[in-house]
């Protein structure tokens, strides 16, 4: 294997190379001006994501394909980098107050979430197995420094350890299922292994198939799909909020753009094998998820199984493999960015005696007393449990479109109930928030960059519907890929 | 030179006693090794479709696992080394303030 680098191969890693720059400076500064990096590291890496998401977009329609073949660009990397880099500014801004008020120390977080954003964008422009794993690795070790940040809280001991171990474990699955798809094609390579997949002796190969297995097991962990997800619960949990909100958004599309480029990009012709696999993860993963989260009274757990919910949707659009399929699925990672987000903004800005005030009943009459943040959190409610008119009932119409062209009626049942059943519990939340008088109210601090973060996280949750015309003409040219 | 499927079925024997390991064993160190084990048998398979393919992309992949195990030992220590710090033993079902 020879990897030829012409000087234009840099061009597609320009986002990439902003965003290392602006963390190593964010470590520099923190190095030799611990005050000034206090103040200003939110800030910096505010800037340099701006300026990654403008380089993105400025790769925009211009497929490119470099470093023999490892990186590609092509629109729908493009679409779901800025899903990615949209959850990274958001996250950033929910920071400012909350480490501040956490006492972490801001740098090495900032570096880190930079480092780990690195990680997301190189896994959605891999075009190779081996890519795939090394940029998991570099966005999952950053993110498990991140989960166990708060050292002095338990909580988030505890979590960080048990995303290592999983993290790590399904790391070790993936590797090697692609191990068994390098010995059954001869390549790692996504375009040779579509080329190969073309003779039927290879089809048939049960070493291919074990393999494609295991990668699939190890990206489900990422998604966190059922079965796979036992540790989203616990981490979400655990970890400091606004690490959880970066994680929900930008593991999970960087995970799921990988997905498509395995299942289908590069094994579009291995369909009718992986199909049921995919089937039955996704349905798994829609009802455990909604129905768990029914259970559930502490607010973080609730969004950790809602996001395991959220995962089963994007497998049903997965799963169908078709044009609307690959179209809605960046249009769904954007809008779940913005929603989900938003969501978490909330629950930073409730606390009760210094700490986050996660039970359910805490959020009982926040709108007699903060009617704007409790508005708010039920449109973002709203927008999860998929009701218009919110992008969340937008994406959903999309993923059902999908669903409907690829035949999957089945599936599409599934949906369509757990997504009723979903709006039981989201609407939960709302009925509390405006129905039921507070005994105690919490203390509610909304701090300006956070107050910015829920405006702007709104304004994009309402902008997706009104206007999906607009993030559908771009995911057009995306369903050409196909 | 010995047929490929002895390397693949030892790849395939390590392979699952790392997964087992994992599975079984409470203790975070042991997980962990269980899974340099599960890291170190796609090596082996690695190595050996390299070899029997005569092609060297195997040989490279083998080196960016290693890297990546070595980096991820560097994080992983840390975090069991803070946990340790705070309650002197490590055992994962003590680990439980969270019901998963």
């Amino acid at each position: 294997m020879r990897i030829p680098v012409d000087p234009s191969d840099w061009l597609i890693l320009i986002p990439e190379f902003i965003l290392l720059g602006t963390a190593i400076a964010i470590l520099m500064i923190d190095a030799f001006a611990k005050a000034a990096s206090d103040r200003s590291s939110p800030w910096i890496s505010l800037a340099g994501t701006a300026g990654a998401i403008v380089a993105a977009v400025f790769l925009w329609g211009n497929p490119l394909s470099g470093f023999g073949g490892m990186i590609v660009n092509d629109d729908f990397g493009v679409l779901v980098s800025t899903a990615i880099l949209t959850g990274t500014a958001l996250a950033v801004l929910i920071s400012v107050d909350y480490v501040r008020r956490e006492e972490l120390p801001a740098g090495e977080y900032y570096a880190l979430i930079l480092l780990s954003t690195i990680g997301m964008l190189l896994m959605v422009s891999s075009a190779n197995l081996i890519m795939i794993f090394l940029s998991l690795e570099v966005l999952s070790i950053a993110l498990y420094v991140l989960t166990g940040f708060a050292r002095m809280r338990p909580r988030s001991q505890e979590a960080g350890m048990k995303y290592f171990l999983l993290g790590s474990f399904s790391a070790a699955i993936l590797v090697y299922g692609v191990a068994l798809i390098y010995g059954a094609t001869g390549t790692v390579d996504l375009q040779s292994i579509a080329d190969e997949l073309i003779s039927p002796g290879v089809l048939g190969n049960p070493v291919l198939l074990a393999g494609a297995g295991l990668v699939l097991v190890g990206l489900g962990f990422k998604v966190a799909a059922v079965p796979f997800q036992m540790w989203t619960p616990d981490v979400y949990e655990g970890a400091p909020s606004t690490v959880a909100a970066f994680m929900s958004i930008g593991s999970k599309a960087a995970a799921f753009a990988a997905l498509v480029r395995v299942l289908i990009f590069a094994m579009g012709g291995l369909r009718p094998e992986w199909l049921a696999a995919v089937w039955v993860i996704a349905a798994l993963t829609m009802t455990v998820g909604n129905l768990v989260a029914i259970a559930q009274d502490n607010i973080k757990r609730m969004l950790a199984y809602s996001s395991i919910a959220h995962a089963g949707y994007i497998l049903v659009a997965v799963a169908a493999a078709n044009r609307l399929g690959l179209q809605s699925i960046p249009f769904y990672l954007i809008a779940y960015a913005f929603m989900n987000l938003g969501a978490w903004a909330v629950v930073t800005a409730v606390t009760r005696k210094g700490e986050e005030a996660v039970g359910l009943s805490d959020y009982s009459g926040l709108f007699w007393s903060h009617p704007v943040l409790a508005g708010s959190m039920g449109l973002f409610m709203f927008a999860l449990a998929g009701i218009p008119p919110t992008a969340g009932f937008t994406a959903k119409i999309y993923v059902f479109m999908a669903a409907v062209a690829a035949d999957m009626i089945g599936l599409l049942i599934i949906a369509i109930v757990t997504t009723i059943i979903s709006a039981y519990f989201y609407l939960r939340v709302t009925v509390i928030m405006f129905m039921e008088r507070p005994a105690e109210p919490p203390v509610v601090t909304v701090p300006t960059p956070l107050a910015v973060a829920i405006a702007v996280a709104a304004a994009g949750t309402i902008w997706l519907f009104l206007f999906p015309g607009v993030t559908q003409s771009f995911t057009d040219t995306v369903a050409r890929l196909l | 030179m010995l047929p490929a499927h002895y390397y693949l079925m030892l790849s395939a024997v390590l392979f699952t006693t790392g997964t087992l390991g994992v599975l079984i064993r409470r203790n975070p160190i042991i997980m962990f090794m269980s899974i340099e084990l599960m890291l170190n048998a796609a090596n082996l398979a690695f190595i050996t479709f390299s070899r029997y393919q005569r092609s060297l992309d195997g040989h490279i992949f083998v080196f960016i696992i290693m890297t990546v195990a070595a980096a991820e030992v560097a994080v992983g220590l840390g975090i069991i080394i803070s946990i340790f710090r705070t309650r002197t033993d490590i055992n994962i079902d003590d680990l439980n303030i969270m019901k998963g």
